[in-house]
């Protein structure tokens, strides 16, 4: 049944299957970012404890989100990498890792800048956001494991498995506001019981999620094509790619 | 619509400062992130085609010294 999957584990068709995609991904992402950023920003009402200053939640709660999720995108790859020795698995962590980082950075930048006016701190050492702070380490610590090694066979591998290690990190970030006295507030969306957050304010905050995953995605395939071409300069492949290139 | 004018837009309810800070250091965040993608890109290929150029050359020298 999964056997037409089997021809992308070559990386010819791997850059080939990621090229055709990316397009499908920024169009998704241009329109619904422009949506969610108007809706957000001009026709969301003003909350009513906060005030206008709310609206930094519309980059705030998409960027924590899919930090968590490119996260744990990349521990599947890791994993499917170190089990079944999949080069290009490997690949799609070293693509996936700088994109997370940048988006937990950004999770956490905006966080502050939203702390300050509501909590009166820039900065709290919160179980909440020290356990952000981790996972951006974490990320940092990927990216620089990855580059530390020449022979990438082996820089994908210790990257993977530093990867799964830090897994452990991801419940620790969802549940810390629930396990310790946290100044961080607790779960809006993401819990059983319906969401607590007025209608009018959550719908461009979906759109703004959904534009973050799927610019997420777009940035995944192409810094994986990237890994790609790098990995693969001597293959034949790459050599008629950059040929053919050249001619058009 | 949460404002009356361009200006009350701006002022974000008195929270103009935090707002904008957060939405202007993503953005350039975000294009960063974008810059540095595209300029990879670019660099590799560079790479790759300075090292057909000189593998060509590399053959043509020996070539060369064979028919001498």
């Amino acid at each position: 049944m999964w056997k037409w999957l089997h021809p992308y584990a070559k990386a010819e068709d791997s850059y080939a299957l990621a090229g055709k995609l990316m397009p499908w991904f920024l169009i998704l992402t241009i329109p619904s970012f422009i949506i969610g950023l108007v809706w957000g920003l001009l026709f969301a009402p003003a909350d009513y404890q906060q005030g206008d200053s709310f609206r930094i939640i519309y980059i705030h709660v998409p960027a924590a989100m899919m930090a968590m999720g490119a996260y744990s995108a990349m521990a599947i790859a890791a994993f499917i990498g170190l089990v079944w020795q999949l080069r290009l698995a490997e690949m799609a962590v070293a693509a996936t890792a700088p994109v997370g980082a940048v988006y937990t950075f950004i999770a956490l930048f905006t966080g502050a800048a939203w702390g300050k006016p509501m909590w009166g701190a820039w900065w709290v050492w919160d179980a909440r956001l020290t356990s952000e702070l981790i996972l951006l380490f974490v990320y940092m610590g990927i990216i620089a494991l990855y580059n530390a090694f020449s022979d990438k066979v082996l820089a994908g591998r210790a990257a993977s498995i530093l990867t799964l290690v830090g897994v452990i990190n991801l419940p620790i970030i969802h549940f810390s506001v629930v396990w310790w006295n946290t100044l961080h507030q607790g779960a809006t969306i993401t819990k059983f019981e319906q969401p607590s957050i007025a209608t009018e304010m959550l719908i461009p905050l979906l759109v703004m999620i959904f534009s973050f995953a799927t610019f997420l995605g777009f940035m995944i395939l192409y810094r994986f094509r990237n890994e790609l071409l790098k990995r693969e300069q001597h293959r034949a492949w790459v050599i008629k790619l950059v040929h053919a290139k050249e001619r058009g | 619509m949460a404002f009356t004018s361009f200006s009350d837009f701006i002022a974000m309810g008195g929270y103009s400062f935090y707002v904008w800070l957060a939405y202007g250091a993503s953005l350039i965040s975000v294009i960063v992130l974008i810059a540095h993608s595209v300029l990879t890109r670019k660099k590799i290929l560079k790479q790759i085609r300075q090292r057909i150029l000189r593998d060509k050359r590399i053959k043509a020298a020996n070539d060369r010294e064979q028919i001498l």
